[in-house]
């Protein structure tokens, strides 16, 4: 596939939002006595992110004044699912932030069971964002519980590292606990991306040029696609770069999105200066956003097959 | 099942004319659903939104190669991928006469529809930004205004060779049933269990089987055309129980 930006922004900005969010809501029990500043501030942040995820969504359409319409098709569509999700995610985002600003508002134990169906809404909100790929059968690569798996897993790391930056600044009390959870999601992180790598590598495409066309023989040639000029069909599904660039963009992602966040959350244990927690969590966003990007090219589009020879 | 309306096209006798691409073009584009935009069209990188495309394939090596011509349009399928993942419902599959056809004034252009689609078969259109494809003719096929011959998709009336048949592949007796049936018609990558309607007729080659004691007369021709070398035969010989 071509990757789209605004797809790759909006999977990446939700992710890290979601991530965060559930960050917040496992960290409010330690906070003890009352509501800490921490906690609201995250949370905003949290809705933030998602609602550029939301934003950067819109330049997806073509359409974008009918994006209600999207809501309509939930009982088939897993994208419709997620138009619905993603706006009930932010809006129990928005109470978490309200009853945690206007203390008294309500008792520990009703916000804490807000917290638990927000982390709730997030999870399936990851599950619907990753099922638009996953259940695209002839796209291989995304035909697998590893699309679902990683989606969540590299969503809620960002969010754990962003949280561990953050409560650097304003609650220092849980930091050790993000920072272990950071670290931790990465790992898992580094181990089922690799996994998907591995499993990608060794795909066996069931379409082939023979089954394309019908036509029982070794060899087949294209000698012409139809058009001299560009269509659609070859600008959307292939992103026309060598597979030198893939592979080394493949090795850069496990880099800047596992090995250096996961070193530099180890680094701050030695020396405990917040600028670092905040690199860690820019230098692996914009490695998730290359991860996305490697994401959509790396899926085989069948109708490529088609596509092969201009004239 | 009820009906499903679809195309054959007939692999063997299409030569790669774009006669079809050509009038589904000028009739998709002259629609009440406006015009289907080419960008560039005289420029140095010409782009444009067609529903039918003719490729050309070449099948085996020299000496021993084929040429093969094959139009690839909407298959509309009869389990169609791309119609479930549409979020706001503007694609759908006809239930009267199995048509899959795109809403034009509820799409949205997420483009959706066109990953899950394994063939390629859709096209978003660039300046009404929402996704097209092949109808069918759907505003052609029905109208009463033409004559009842016209009333087929473009690209079937336009086909010199008349490679392409128009048909109900759900009635047993159609011309397209009897000619997937008798001619070998296939779908294109069943694997995805799309079910694809239009299905495509193979090369075929017109071949009897001579064996070589065929090309000699078993019997003998001397009874008939001459005397027989040794004089009139008395006895009922076999030839004369068995040769009439
Ligand atoms: S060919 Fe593609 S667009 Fe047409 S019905 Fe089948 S899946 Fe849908
Ligand atoms: S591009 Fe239009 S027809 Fe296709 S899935 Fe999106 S809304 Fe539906």
């Amino acid at each position: 596939m071509n990757p789209a930006f605004s797809v790759i922004f909006l999977t990446t900005l939700i992710g890290t939002g979601q991530g965060l969010f559930i960050a917040v809501v496992f960290g409010q029990p330690y906070s003890g006595s009352g509501i800490s500043n921490y906690g609201l501030v995250a949370t905003i942040l949290a809705f933030a992110f998602l609602a550029a995820g939301l934003l950067a969504s819109f330049f997806h359409l073509g359409r974008p004044e009918r994006a209600w319409r999207a809501v309509t098709k939930w009982r088939t569509s897993w994208l419709s699912r997620e138009v619905i999700v993603l706006p009930i995610a932010m809006i129990l985002v928005l109470i978490y932030a309200v009853v945690q600003w206007i203390p008294g508002l309500v008792d520990g134990k009703i916000m804490n069971t807000i917290g638990l169906v927000g982390v709730f809404v997030m999870l399936v909100l990851f599950f619907c964002t990753a099922m638009i790929y996953a259940c695209v059968k002839f796209l291989q690569e995304w035909a697998t519980p590893w699309t679902i798996i990683n989606y969540t897993v590299l969503g809620t790391a960002s969010g754990f590292v962003l949280a561990t930056a953050l409560s650097a600044i304003l609650d220092v009390e849980r930091l050790g606990d993000f920072r272990s959870l950071a670290i931790a999601f990465t790992v898992i992180g580094l181990i089922t991306r690799l996994f998907s790598f591995h499993r990608n590598n060794r795909i066996k495409y069931r379409s082939s040029i023979q089954t394309a066309v019908g036509i029982k023989h070794r060899k087949i040639t294209q000698r012409s696609m139809g058009h001299t000029g560009g269509s659609f069909n070859t600008r959307a599904f292939f992103h026309h770069c060598s597979d030198t660039l893939i592979s080394n963009l493949r090795l850069t992602v496990i880099i800047i999105v596992f090995v250096i966040p996961v070193a530099m959350l180890i680094l701050y244990g030695l020396f405990p200066r917040e600028e670092i927690l905040w690199a860690a969590f820019v230098v692996q966003f914009i490695g998730l956003l290359a991860e996305r990007w490697l994401f959509f090219a790396q899926a085989n589009h069948p109708q490529n097959l088609y596509y092969q020879t201009v004239s | 099942m009820s009906k499903q309306l679809a195309l054959v096209i007939d692999l063997n006798v299409c030569v790669g004319c774009h006669a079809c691409v050509t009038s589904c073009k000028e009739w998709n584009t002259s629609g009440s659903a406006g015009a289907l935009p080419d960008e560039r069209p005289y420029g140095k990188d010409p782009s444009g939104t067609f529903f039918n495309r003719v490729q050309t394939f070449e099948i085996g090596e020299f000496p021993n190669v084929e040429t093969v011509h094959f139009p690839k349009s909407c298959l509309h399928c009869e389990d169609p991928p791309c119609v479930p993942v549409c979020p706001t419902g503007a694609s759908y599959k006809r239930e009267e006469d199995g048509i899959v056809l795109v809403d034009y004034d509820k799409c949205i252009g997420c483009e959706y529809c066109a990953w899950a689609c394994p063939y390629g078969a859709r096209e978003i259109d660039t300046r009404q930004k929402v996704m097209k494809k092949c109808t069918l003719c759907v505003d052609r096929i029905y109208d009463q205004e033409l004559p009842v011959s016209e009333r087929k998709p473009a690209c079937v009336l336009a086909c010199p060779t008349s490679a392409r048949l128009f048909g109900d592949i759900q009635d047993p007796d159609s011309e397209v049933s009897v000619a997937i049936r008798e001619e070998g018609g296939y779908q294109l990558m069943p694997e995805w269990g799309t079910n694809p309607a239009n299905h495509y007729l193979p090369r075929r080659k017109q071949r009897i089987t001579i064996h070589e004691d065929e090309l000699i007369r078993a019997d003998s021709p001397l009874k008939k055309e001459g005397v027989h070398p040794h004089g009139p035969v008395k006895d009922v010989t076999l030839d004369d129980v068995t040769s009439w």
